[in-house]
């Protein structure tokens, strides 16, 4: 396993699935990942990992709080 | 031209009413989401709770400051930080040396050394990892990494919004949000590999 390109293409790793990336460095990432397994299966656990944190970490309001919210309007 | 100056400061009144309840409307339609990241920035419900009513509290007071067509669950959110800071969260003290930090692959890296290549599958992923490691994990970010990390992954901000609500340069959110999820990912792999 070469790592120069892999570790380019692990400096692309958050801008690219933050969707962040300038058009070229798009390029390049997508260039690296279509020949490169290792990357892929990395960028695609990354991918995963991401969604799985942002559901998991999700907690509905409590009951009760908007009601608290809406006594705070300032209308009469 | 004919009106008279009772009338046009009637009419500024019903106008200005009007905007008011608007904004509130706009503002408390955003309260789910606005919790949902409060909650990620405190360690428990009840400061969660807390924090929102300020922010709320203070939004609907300062409602005019407020431009409309502007982000307003960033504008929310800048409060909400804002508050969280002066209310003295507990100060951290900075670590006189930081954190080794591991590559991006870490995680990844980990879970294939203890179980194989096809544990990085998106299922197995799950499997491995539970709910409670990962809130434990975020929880454990330092602040100035946690803020970042929860306005962007949780929050779902770009860098651009992010670097308004923390008032801080986007090139700080990047490097933030890079180093804040190598934490995540050394700390998960602590919870999950040993």
């Amino acid at each position: 396993m070469s790592h120069t390109p892999c570790d380019a293409c692990e400096e692309l790793l958050q801008g690219y699935l933050d969707r962040e990336l300038t058009g070229s460095e798009v390029v390049q990432a997508e260039s690296h990942l279509d020949g490169c397994d290792y990357c892929r299966r990395r960028y695609r656990f990354e991918e995963s990992l991401r969604q799985y944190v942002q559901t998991t970490a999700v907690e509905r309001m409590p009951v009760g709080l908007m009601e608290k919210l809406t006594q705070l309007r300032t209308e009469p | 031209m004919g009106d008279t100056e009772p009338e046009i400061d009637g009419r500024r009144i019903a106008t200005e009413a009007r905007d008011r309840v608007r904004f509130e409307e706009e503002a408390l339609a955003l309260a789910d989401q606005v919790y949902r990241v409060a909650r990620r920035l405190v360690g428990t419900r009840e400061e969660a709770e807390d924090l929102v009513q300020d922010t709320y509290g203070r939004a609907f007071r300062s409602w005019q400051s407020y431009t409309p067509g502007t982000n307003l669950r960033a504008w929310l959110l800048r409060i909400l930080t804002n508050l969280n800071v002066d209310r003295g969260r507990k100060v951290q003290r900075t670590p006189d040396m930081q954190p080794i930090e591991e590559g991006d692959y870490y995680l990844a890296n980990k879970m294939v050394e203890a179980s194989g290549e096809q544990v990085l599958d998106q299922d197995r992923v799950v499997e491995k990892l539970s709910q409670d490691s990962i809130v434990n994990a975020l929880s454990s970010l330092p602040h100035d990494f946690r803020d970042t990390v929860v306005l962007v992954d949780i929050g779902e901000f770009s860098y651009a919004d992010a670097a308004q609500i923390l008032d801080i340069p986007i090139g700080t959110v990047m490097s933030r949000l890079h180093r804040g999820r190598r934490l995540l990912k050394q700390e998960l792999a602590e919870e999950t590999i040993s």
